[in-house]
């Protein structure tokens, strides 16, 4: 059992959904974005969504590839942002790391010495948006081999036929991206959205957890409310982005974490 | 040729391999889109109809099929080997892009997609999708990077002129690989209506391949052409191209594969020289194996997979990756490639103006300089291939530029 599912268990039984966030590693720097993670749970993070930066980042909008390069333009590697998920690991030995980022990095450094590393680091689960059910044998099979979760990416175009394919070896959850597009352009509509989550649901025991156009504690306590739980990105990372200080970017969280926990 | 189980033609696999090159790389949003495509391309590439209609716009629009060319006093001033060029510079538009382009247009038709969504480096693949879109009334939104729009001011206004919406892509560095990263985010967002129109045998399957299948005229002629001028059966003894992404290599290359006598070089473009600075777009002699874009293939990348930006004195041959059917080419042997500088296709560009009237694309000067090394090592009766896959016209504010002509003066 990884973190993941220890916290979504934890949830169930309280009867909570759960907030996810994300930020990009080393956004605005090292220190500042180690600050801001270490100060995540306390905001009311269930799943901590750690960004590993990369130069073509296909599938986010402006908001986060600006995150990456200005973490980039500060040095950081993917090394780095193992170290920062080590250092938080010395205060926090319950919050779940999720990874998210695109295939080459890992790729380049090698699998097998990735996942090694990613495992000594903390980390419980990756996303890697350009790894589609058809590539599992490249990262999806090895990392739950050794004990990481796979969490995979179901879309509006992820229709029933494919549907079994996506959920097939996903672990720890299913994160349903709730508008066709990059994360941060679209706003998401519970109403739309809730239809959706039932039939993932009716297809699979893993927590379904909605994002993209999340950006208010109403609209995180709506998508929370239909799902088992919200998670916001790029509304916090704007806000990062915007130069404000750790503390208002985890007053800020915290709002959004409070709007899921009273779903 | 017929034995299947030996032929270099047979890729990719099933899930678009061709050894450990390709594959699919794309967020779960857009793999049911590339299933999609690669079902209605597998049912195009059967049915005659498509075909028939693929023939005629090429005979008829593009002015296929394209000559080739015996550069005979190029050919005297090297003293070796004879060289034949294919003029794909002659079709409309100006180079081969056209060739894929209608296939894909014909393609988005059958599958009633009316947005046509590109991306483009130097401009040729923008005006060739641009010039196809307004043949057929549908849409047209064409990436280009923003240092790309500011160098390549004729081509952008010829798009604008057939009706495209040229959208300059200010995200990374503004050049051709994020032209191609802002037109994936638009097709992630516009999934109903839209169809991406690649320009070269790059991205995910089923794109490498059937870019190479629309590009293979080229080849497909060359194998018709040449016994025309040398006698039945003759085959070329080399072909040579310049590669950015590499389609029009891929095209004269593809049909030949299965020969063993044919000689196939790839010319890379190497800018300052390939070196550790990376001032060059040379992906197979300077880069090493990665995922970008889809696929699985040789990238110009750092020590922690980032991927880096190329540089090159062409816009159609500065993009950091390179098609993965290449990279399985040059890993196994079949094809060899070489790097060419700036310099030395500047100096290329000028011998085929001056020898044979022919005003040479950036591109194939590439090529063409690495014909002028070799031939004059090789005897008379070696023949060589080379496509002229592009006219000159686009660069010759850069070639002045590079010269240090200034053409605000008259004289």
């Amino acid at each position: 059992m990884t973190r993941i599912d220890a916290k979504f268990a934890a949830l169930k039984a309280e009867g909570k959904k759960a907030f996810v966030s994300y930020v990009m590693a080393g956004d605005p720097n090292y220190e500042q974005s180690l600050e801001i993670v270490k100060g995540l749970p306390a905001a009311g993070v269930d799943v901590i969504e750690l960004g590993l930066p990369f130069t073509d980042p296909m599938a986010d909008g402006e908001t986060i590839q600006l995150a990456g390069q200005r973490a980039l333009e500060g040095g950081m590697t993917l090394q780095k942002t193992l170290d920062l998920a080590t250092e938080f690991r010395k205060e926090d030995d319950t919050t779940p790391i999720v990874l998210m980022g695109y295939y080459n990095p890992i790729y380049s450094r090698g699998v097998d010495t990735f996942l090694a590393d990613a495992k000594a680091a903390g980390i419980d689960g990756l996303i890697v948006v350009d790894l589609p059910p058809e590539e599992d044998s490249e990262l999806c099979i090895p990392a739950q081999a050794a004990g990481l979760n796979f969490i995979r990416l179901a879309t509006p175009t992820t229709d029933d036929k494919r549907l079994p394919k996506v959920l097939q070896n996903t672990s720890g959850f299913v994160y349903y991206v709730s508008v066709t597009g990059v994360t941060g352009a679209a706003e998401a509509e519970a109403g739309d959205v809730g239809p959706e989550v039932a039939r993932i649901k009716a297809s699979t025991d893993l927590p379904v957890i909605v994002g993209f156009g999340i950006n208010t504690p109403e609209k995180s306590e709506a998508i929370a409310s239909i799902a088992d739980g919200a998670v916001v990105g790029s509304a916090i990372v704007k806000k990062i982005g915007e130069g404000e200080s750790t503390a208002d970017v985890l007053a800020f969280v915290k709002t959004l974490a409070d709007g899921a926990h009273r779903a | 040729m017929d034995d299947l189980f030996n032929s270099f033609m047979n890729g990719p696999d099933e899930n678009g391999r061709f050894g450990d090159f390709g594959g699919r790389f794309v967020s779960e949003t857009l793999m049911p889109l590339i299933l999609d495509l690669e079902e209605e391309y597998e049912r195009a590439k059967v049915d005659p109809e498509f075909h028939a209609e693929m023939d005629d716009l090429w005979k008829h629009y593009v002015g296929r099929p394209s000559p080739l060319y015996y550069a005979e006093r190029m050919t005297e001033a090297l003293g070796g080997a004879k060289i034949y060029l294919k003029r794909d510079e002659l079709n409309h538009t100006g180079a081969h892009k056209i060739n894929n382009v209608l296939g894909q247009i014909l393609l988005a038709r059958r599958m009633g997609k009316t947005r046509i969504i590109a991306e483009t480096g130097a401009g040729q693949h923008g005006v060739a999708t641009a010039t196809v879109c307004a043949r057929f009334g549908l849409e047209c939104i064409v990436y280009m990077g923003a240092h790309d729009v500011e160098r390549q001011a004729p081509n952008v206004f010829r798009m604008k002129l057939l009706g495209a919406k040229v959208v300059p892509v200010t995200s990374g560095r503004g050049t051709l690989k994020d032209a191609m990263n802002d037109a994936l985010r638009d097709w992630v967002t516009n999934v109903r209506d839209t169809f991406y129109c690649i320009g070269t045998v790059a991205g995910p399957h089923p794109y490498p391949a059937m870019v190479r299948d629309f590009q293979a005229i080229i080849g497909k002629e060359v194998r018709e052409q040449l016994p025309e001028h040398e006698g039945e059966g003759r085959l070329p003894d080399t072909i040579i191209a310049a590669i950015g992404g590499g389609s029009n290599a891929m095209g004269l290359f593809f049909p030949f594969l299965d020969d063993d006598s044919v000689n196939i070089v790839g010319v890379e473009a190497g800018g300052k020289g390939v070196n550790e600075k990376m001032e060059h777009c040379a992906s197979l002699t300077g880069g090493r194996p990665g995922v970008l874009h889809g696929n699985r293939t040789y990238l110009l990348q750092d020590d922690d997979g980032q991927i880096l930006e190329g540089f090159s004195i062409s816009a159609g041959l500065d993009y950091p990756g390179i098609g993965p059917e290449h990279s399985w080419l040059h890993d196994i042997g079949r094809a060899q490639y070489v790097s060419i500088t700036d310099t030395e296709a500047l100096e290329a560009f000028q011998f085929c103006c001056t020898q044979e009237g022919i005003i040479p694309a950036l591109e194939p000067s590439h090529a063409l300089a690495h014909v002028m090394k070799m031939a004059p090592t090789l005897p008379k009766d070696h023949i060589i291939v080379m496509n002229m896959c592009g006219r000159g016209d686009k660069d010759i504010f850069t070639v002045a530029k590079a010269l240090g002509v200034d053409m605000s003066e008259s004289d």
